[in-house]
């Protein structure tokens, strides 16, 4: 039914290329044999690639960022399931404001919550440590980890429980073997949206990383404020690779609009 | 249901969430009031900070016109930012949801798919684009005879707004999206049938039903620009100072961390106000919508 003007679809063509094109240009740069910041008009070189070899700060930073990511979604996970679980089944007194709380993290601008936890990190006696980032990624993480956990529960079919009861299983074992398959698709996409939240993060981790746990885009930042050469290009699109390999996959397995929509926000 | 099995009930719930709301109450809002707290205390060079509760860090944002400045120039970035997705990304999303099936599909991936992609290799790309007097943005401007003279972008607001709203962009298309996929394409047919031509269908009939998604939409664009971090820093260089770039500075530059925590504290506020404020206005405007 594609009844869209030549009108509509010049504008359409504009907005996708206005949109893409900056992507691009990195991903096209970071291919350039030049010394310096060009399009690659003299052919393609991967020289830009192998410099990053010479540059063990961002390597190191990368698995700074894989393993936070990783982590921190996975321990956002670990409090997400339960509470998921109680938002969706139970209808009880301060269950919105509950919900409303732990999607909080969402308004409270990133450099906000960067200076409360440095602040917070430091008087504890815990500034610019790995620990300190993995807590602070799990809250920014966990609204994430909840809405799509929290979707998958409050479409789950409850009588597959009720049965699963009636044969005797209780406790543990319901979960593990029945509530957990089922909400499992949520599970994994609610990880992956907070894995990539977590590795794309810069204003809040700009706060509190500290030489040695600097992550990515915090490296990445850092060698922007000092000059802008061909290897950080080669390092973004490393970068743009990988997300757009999440992307797909999330996209492939769960939906993308229905990742971002973030559809069943409060279970309502 | 017995006594024992409804307070076991009302209990569970909260069993379940008990770990969540520990550690949001211990690592989110007792470091928010700490802040808070911060913004009171007092900092010299030399003594650093101490802390006692005096009212010199919020006296010097009011009466300093170096901060009034700085939190307009957010604002005025963040308005025009907002606009500019608005115009844009409304009509974008109209048209996407013309589009048959799988184009559709490949578009919302292409147009969406950037909001997952690193804030800093996408400001990346805008300062590679605009790239001084002969970038490549003013050169394509230039030859299309649409400007004589190249514009500056590099350290300047229109940069900073560009490619703001290229980053927010998503957001907008996103929240249109949604408000069009409740809309009854049977009413645009029935307007057409009466009669109506495709300006008045889209200004009497699509307008008004896409509008809380406009506005919620600019909501979400308007309070995440306001508090921009990445693309005002890169695009906006040292001296093109926003609320965000400006606290980062105090806390990891200058440590006057009482003052940059005044600002932190005031942004957030200011941005509570606005967003609880004109949902409430949007709710109540079009309470109908949403029932």
């Amino acid at each position: 039914m594609s009844r869209n003007g030549p009108l509509a679809l010049i504008f359409h063509t504009i907005f996708v290329i206005v949109m893409v094109s900056p992507i691009l240009v990195v991903c096209l740069v970071a291919f350039t044999p030049e010394g310096f910041l060009s399009l690659p008009t003299n052919g393609f070189s991967l020289r830009w690639f192998r410099a990053i070899a010479n540059y063990p700060e961002f390597i190191h930073a990368f698995w700074i960022s894989l393993g936070l990511g990783a982590l921190s979604s996975f321990v956002a996970m670990l409090f997400a399931v339960p509470a998921a679980l109680a938002i969706a089944r139970y209808r009880f007194r301060g269950r919105d404001a509950l919900a409303a709380l732990f999607l909080s993290p969402l308004m409270i601008p990133h450099v906000v919550l960067g200076i409360a936890f440095l602040r917070f990190f430091t008087s504890a006696g815990l500034g610019g440590s790995f620990a300190a980032l993995i807590i602070a990624h799990v809250i920014i993480v966990f609204p994430f980890a909840l809405r799509l956990t929290l979707a998958a529960a409050t479409g789950m079919d409850l009588s597959v429980e009720m049965a699963a009861v009636s044969l005797g299983a209780g406790g543990w074992t319901l979960f593990r073997r029945v509530t957990l398959p089922l909400i499992l698709p949520g599970v994994i996409s609610g990880w992956a949206l907070a894995f990539i939240q977590s590795f794309d993060d810069l204003t809040m981790t700009v706060f509190l990383a500290a030489p040695g746990t600097e992550t990515l885009p915090v490296r990445m930042f850092l060698y922007i404020q000092d000059n802008i050469d061909p290897l950080v290009t080669s390092v973004s699109a490393c970068v743009i690779a990988i997300t757009m390999t999440a992307l797909i996959l999330l996209d492939r397995f769960y939906g993308l609009d229905r990742v971002l929509a973030g559809k069943g926000d409060t279970g309502r | 249901m017995s006594v024992a099995a409804e307070e076991r009930n009302a209990r569970a719930p909260w069993a379940l969430s008990a770990p969540a709301l520990m550690l949001f109450v211990g690592v989110l809002l007792i470091p928010l009031a700490m802040t808070v707290m911060l913004s009171f205390h007092d900092w010299g060079q030399y003594k650093g900070i101490e802390p006692v509760f005096i009212l010199k860090n919020w006296h010097e944002i009011v009466t300093d016109p170096y901060y009034a400045e700085m939190f307009w120039r957010t604002f005025r970035i963040a308005i025009l930012t907002t606009l500019l997705t608005a115009v844009l990304g409304a009509p974008e999303a109209y048209i996407l949801n013309r589009m048959s099936g799988r184009w559709k599909s490949v578009f919302l991936l292409v147009i969406l798919g950037p909001l997952l992609i690193s804030v800093v290799a996408r400001t990346l790309g805008w300062a590679l684009l605009f790239g001084g007097n002969n970038g490549l943005v003013n050169k394509l401007l230039m030859s299309a005879g649409l400007i004589r003279a190249p514009i500056p972008f590099m350290f300047t607001e229109t940069g900073m707004v560009v490619a703001l709203a290229h980053v927010m962009m998503p957001f907008m298309v996103l929240s249109v999206w949604a408000a069009l996929q409740r809309l009854d394409p049977q009413i645009e047919n029935a307007a057409l049938s009466l009669g109506a031509g495709p300006v008045t269908i889209i200004r009497r009939i699509i307008m008004p039903q896409i509008m809380p998604g406009v506005l919620s939409g600019a909501i979400i664009v308007f309070s995440l620009s306001a508090s921009a971090f990445a693309t005002p820093a890169i695009i906006g260089g040292r001296r093109l100072k926003v609320a965000a770039t400006l606290a980062y500075d105090e806390f990891l530059n200058t440590l006057n961390w009482p003052l940059g925590a005044a600002v932190a504290t005031l942004l957030l506020a200011a941005l509570v106000l606005i967003v609880v404020g004109s949902n409430a206005l949007i709710e109540r405007r079009y309470a109908e919508v949403f029932r």
